[in-house]
């Protein structure tokens, strides 16, 4: 502000000029938010009441059929059953094993550190890589798994068979057929684990912060009252976990649902709909079949079960935060 | 002679310990070894898990990750893109926080509210109308058509204006504030003292920005602008050189891997939304 200008905007009411401060630092954002969160989620209500044909123009309007449609169909009954699935198969494992890895490098032991880094690693590992990983694992012809299993005889099922190929008959060249991804019974349980696996270090790093919060004292007095290791976690350490266990449930739970990439790159979304969930469907729907409208009513389905997990998440969090001023 | 027991008594602690650093790192063995194997022995079924001439060819000789793939060009492409989102962030993040932490305008409070509910509305959620947006731009594949959605995140400007609250009001008072001096006092004195809060969020958003996939996968088709993350799962889709696309996943890896090593501490901060002390 230039002397010349001054007495300018001292002339203006208080609130104006406290504006005119406030507006420079907070417009990047407001333009940001604006652009690419606001106008998009009145822009899918819009889309929702249109639809497309099948190169995503000419729209019609038909109100609240799309989103009747839409939601009332057996496809989204089906994804939501699918994503809840997997949200189970995510985060119950991974927390159970996360907490264990956590109290166990929670000991005051020389080079425990490397033990602690080793086992928050994973949570450095994108969902890309995860399914390298696990596609490789996993591989009917190269992955370690199956031979570990064909050696013990234990893979007769129909598991292996519906790979293509059948037992004792080794894959002479590459055939892509990842029958754990393939087989319908076991696609989401396999794109599960990975992503499990992905998680575990993700809840390590929550579980062994909210460990931080458990007072020694706590422990001696259990120690003193004779209380063995099994005891003391049961009745010290998991009830003043558990607010964290809570929180960390959410956040996997959040994740869960927003989970397309291993879709992407392990099953597709099949076999026949297996892994369809919601996000994945509704990728398949706007961007493969172009109906950008049925695709925005998916996604508003998506954003109100996120909505409500993330106001589960702020209470937890304003528990906690202290706030001054 | 008491340590030699307490040494003792420790080991099945440690073996418990080994055992299960093993088994989660068991996936990452596997590509590691698979990814010092000739194309020639994948033929013949899984390879040995203890291979007995292993060599480094898929990463480094010629035909290998590093010179005759697109890697290093997609290794480029997200750290541009994940570089400028960091920064974007941080700036964006803090600018804002400043207004909410020191100044005193009306609305503050609602519009507080309104950037904290940016955080219920994920890229997920808004994808195809940013796709749209993206396209009316021209900007399918250009890195301004990758960063422009994360440039700002209500997540980083909570996290920043809550460390901003603990700073004492009576140094912006010392420092005697007109228009321009809110941006000095931003940079030289707020900026400095929030060194551990700028890098929790510096942290994550970088982490984030490379780990993406939708959105990399919907606004880049040109093999040039790909990612790391799209380029090492369309390259395992090429059979004859599955070995060098295992080298190549491990290389988009370790640089995260560092990452989340060396800034530990910061993460489990952000984690907590600026919660705890880390």
């Amino acid at each position: 502000m230039t002397a010349a200008a001054r007495p300018l905007t001292r002339r203006l009411p208080r609130g104006v000029r406290q504006l005119l401060v406030a507006l420079p630092f907070l417009a990047p954002a407001i333009v940001l938010f604006g652009a690419f969160v606001f106008y998009p989620l009145v822009k899918s209500v819009y889309l929702g009441f249109h639809i497309t044909d099948p190169f995503g123009h000419n729209e019609t309007f038909v109100g609240f059929e799309q989103y009747a449609d839409v939601l009332g169909s057996s496809e989204f009954a089906s994804s939501l059953l699918v994503t809840g699935t997997f949200t189970l198969y995510t985060v119950v494992p991974a927390i159970v094993i996360g907490t264990f890895l956590a109290v166990l490098a929670n000991q005051r032991l020389p080079g425990i550190v490397v033990f602690r880094t080793i086992f928050s690693s994973t949570l450095a590992a994108s969902v890309a890589i995860t399914s390298v990983l696990w596609l490789v694992l996993l591989h009917p012809t190269i992955g370690p798994l199956n031979e570990f299993l064909i050696d013990r005889g234990l893979a007769d099922g129909p598991l292996l068979q519906d790979g293509g190929w059948a037992v004792g008959e080794r894959a002479t060249a590459f055939d892509l057929f990842a029958a754990w991804f393939v087989d319908p019974n076991w696609a989401l349980i396999s794109v599960s684990v990975a992503t499990a696996w992905m998680n575990i270090g993700l809840f390590t790093v929550i579980v062994l912060a909210g460990l931080q919060t458990v007072p020694d004292e706590l422990y001696e007095s259990a120690r003193v009252d004779g209380a063995g290791r099994w005891s003391q976690f049961w009745h010290v350490t998991l009830p003043l976990l558990s607010p964290t266990l809570f929180f960390a449930s959410i956040v996997g739970m959040i994740f869960a649902f927003q989970s397309f990439g291993q879709i992407d790159i392990l099953t597709d979304g099949g076999p026949v709909d297996a892994t369809n969930v919601i996000l994945y469907s509704l990728y398949q729907e706007s961007f493969q079949n172009f109906r950008f409208g049925a695709g925005s009513v998916q996604a508003l389905g998506l954003f109100f079960i996120l909505l409500l997990l993330t106001l589960l998440q702020f209470r937890f969090l304003a528990g906690r935060v202290f706030y001054r001023r | 002679m008491s340590v030699a027991i307490r040494w003792l008594r420790r080991i099945p602690t440690y073996a418990l310990l080994i055992v299960c650093a093993g088994a989660l790192m068991f996936p990452l063995y596997v590509t590691f070894i698979y990814s010092l194997q000739p194309i020639e022995v994948f033929l013949e079924g899984p390879p040995s898990l203890w291979p007995s001439n292993p060599q480094w060819d898929n990463y480094f000789a010629s035909g290998g990750a590093v010179q005759d793939t697109s890697l290093p060009r997609y290794l480029l492409n997200s750290t541009i893109m994940a570089g400028v989102i960091t920064i974007g962030q941080v700036v964006t993040s803090a600018l804002a926080a400043y207004a909410f932490a020191f100044l005193r305008f009306p609305g503050r409070g609602v519009l507080f509210i309104v950037f904290l509910a940016t955080m219920m509305v994920p890229l997920e959620v808004a994808v195809i109308p940013n796709f749209q947006t993206i396209q009316w731009l021209n900007w399918t594949d250009t890195y301004q058509g990758l960063v422009a959605p994360f440039l700002a995140t209500g997540f980083g400007v909570f996290l920043l204006r809550q460390y901003f609250l603990t700073i004492p009001t009576e140094l912006k008072d010392a420092a005697e504030i007109d228009g321009h001096g809110h941006l000095r006092f931003l940079v030289f004195v707020v900026v400095p003292l929030a060194r551990g809060a700028l890098a929790t969020l510096a942290v994550f958003a970088f982490l984030q920005a490379w780990n993406q996939y939708l959105w990399p996968l919907l606004v880049t088709n040109d093999p040039d602008m790909r990612t790391v993350q799209i380029g090492i799962a369309s390259e395992t889709q090429n059979l004859d050189q599955i070995n060098v696309a295992f080298a190549s996943t491990l290389l988009a890896f370790a640089p995260m891997v560092l990452l989340v090593v060396a800034f530990q501490r910061y993460l489990v901060r952000g984690l907590f939304g600026g919660a705890l002390k880390g």
